[in-house]
């Protein structure tokens, strides 16, 4: 067990520049071993290319980030993004793929041995929830977005990875539905001890999960700060957030 | 009628495994140079306008200007075989390679950033996601090249490649529609048959894509 205040993740100055336009500017933070960070923002704020620039799908244009103390332009890629696990909003689950195959998808990249890959599935199916029995052998399209995103997460976890990155991984889903994965997830976190980035739009998800809350607006990191310290925050974007946690009538 | 299949049967068959080999020969060679090509393109953009359009090109020249502009065209040039299989290989390229492209464009955003942001690597990509995701259209274009090909390669008769054609151009010079029409119906029940048998394949491998629908 990596001990608590080890970084995992550290962004030194990032900007990524596309088209002459700043995605992402000056980025500086750190995310330490099993800490839950949300990034929240508006759609366009930067929450999605930050995550990208972590698992190095993007490149930044200057700047270092750091991945359990390497800067990612060291790491191998593709050795980098299987130590992370991956949560995309559409899920991506590969629809000609059974479930236990989607979730088995980084053991197998990895080389593990059948038996333990199989094992390893079950394992995960309950730890979300899912009968392997019922699930193991079905696919995608034969199961509700609930259950689609549990496989996504399951899936994401296969390999054990140290760090979590998911893009508005409960997004799609209805509110009944969401806050119940909501709290199962934190439940896992707490249990498995991972360390999470977690990008939504939604301030309720942000107070629900996240040990940090990071606000994002228009590329650039405006707010950082604990659940508490965010309350009291008085950035302007930060109160426009709050005033979303408002019921009607209440304000 | 009876008369008619006594005296020409045994031909008829022997011309037909004649048409089904030329054909077979040329899309095989299609398939191996055209998935390829597709796959390149998608990987390289800068080379899918000329690909593309030496593909086009190839499938607008007259098919009987291509057979005859062969023949004098030294190594894969000349009289008979092998410069019918040329010939229809060219003109087999352009739906395979066109389809491969579209049909791998074609994957889900979503699907492909998923496997990436997982670390599989780009052959990874290709070949557990990419191709078996596009399966289906890239049949449906092998199965378009087949059937252009079967009725093509009836023209490779002019050139002495044997084939059904041989028979049409016998009837038509000697005015005599039942000759004609001995090349012609197993040409056409041929085209049928591979339209029919490469559809079937297609659905049941297309079927998995009918659950990225969801």
């Amino acid at each position: 067990m990596p001990s608590k205040n080890e970084t995992a993740v550290q962004c030194f100055d990032v900007t990524y520049r596309l088209n002459r336009r700043n995605l992402v500017e000056n980025l500086n933070f750190k995310v330490l071993q099993g800490e839950v960070l949300v990034l929240l923002g508006r759609s366009g704020s930067g929450k999605t290319t930050t995550m990208k620039l972590i698992n190095n799908l993007l490149t930044p244009s200057s700047g270092e980030i750091t991945v359990m103390g390497k800067p990612t332009t060291q790491w191998n890629s593709i050795q980098l993004r299987r130590k992370i696990g991956y949560v995309i909003q559409e899920i991506g689950l590969f629809p000609h793929f059974t479930v236990e195959q989607n979730i088995g998808l980084v053991p197998k990249l990895e080389g593990w041995e059948g038996d333990r890959i199989q094992s390893r599935v079950r394992q995960l199916l309950e730890l979300v929830n899912l009968d392997p029995q019922h699930f193991a052998k079905r696919y995608p399209s034969q199961l509700s977005g609930g259950q689609r995103q549990r496989v996504g997460v399951a899936r994401a976890l296969a390999a054990d990875p140290p760090v979590l990155l998911m893009d508005e991984p409960f997004g799609a889903l209805d509110p009944i539905t969401r806050l119940e994965l909501q709290r199962e997830f934190y439940q896992l976190q707490q249990q498995l001890g991972k360390t999470v980035i977690l990008v939504t739009h939604s301030i309720q998800e942000a107070f629900l999960l996240a040990s940090r809350i990071g606000l994002m607006q228009d590329g650039r990191l405006v707010e950082l700060a604990s659940p508490d310290d965010f309350m009291k925050s008085q950035q302007p974007e930060a109160i426009a957030f709050l005033e979303c946690l408002q019921l009607p009538g209440t304000g | 009628m009876m008369q008619f299949i006594n005296r020409y049967g045994s031909e008829i068959i022997y011309r037909a495994i004649e048409h089904l080999y030329l054909v077979t020969i040329a899309i095989a060679i299609a398939i191996a140079l055209g998935i390829p090509l597709g796959i390149l393109i998608t990987r390289k953009p800068q080379f899918k306008k000329t690909i593309l359009g030496f593909a086009n090109i190839m499938q607008t020249i007259p098919s009987l200007a291509l057979f005859g502009l062969l023949i004098p065209v030294p190594i894969i040039g000349g009289i008979g075989d092998r410069t019918a299989i040329i010939a229809l290989t060219m003109y087999s390229l352009l739906p395979i390679i066109r389809n491969t492209y579209t049909g791998i464009i074609g994957v889900d955003p979503a699907i492909r950033e998923a496997g990436k942001g997982m670390g599989m690597t780009d052959w990874q990509l290709l070949f557990q996601v990419e191709i078996p995701l596009s399966m289906g259209v890239i049949l449906a274009g092998v199965r378009v090249a087949a059937v252009i090909a079967i009725g093509l390669a009836t023209i490779a008769a002019a050139i002495g490649a044997g084939g059904l054609g041989v028979f049409i151009f016998r009837g038509v010079a000697t005015v005599n529609n039942q000759l004609l029409f001995a090349g012609a119906i197993p040409a056409a029940l041929m085209a049928l048959a591979a339209d029919f048998g490469l559809g079937l394949i297609e659905k049941r491998l297309s079927k998995s894509e009918v659950k990225t629908i969801n």
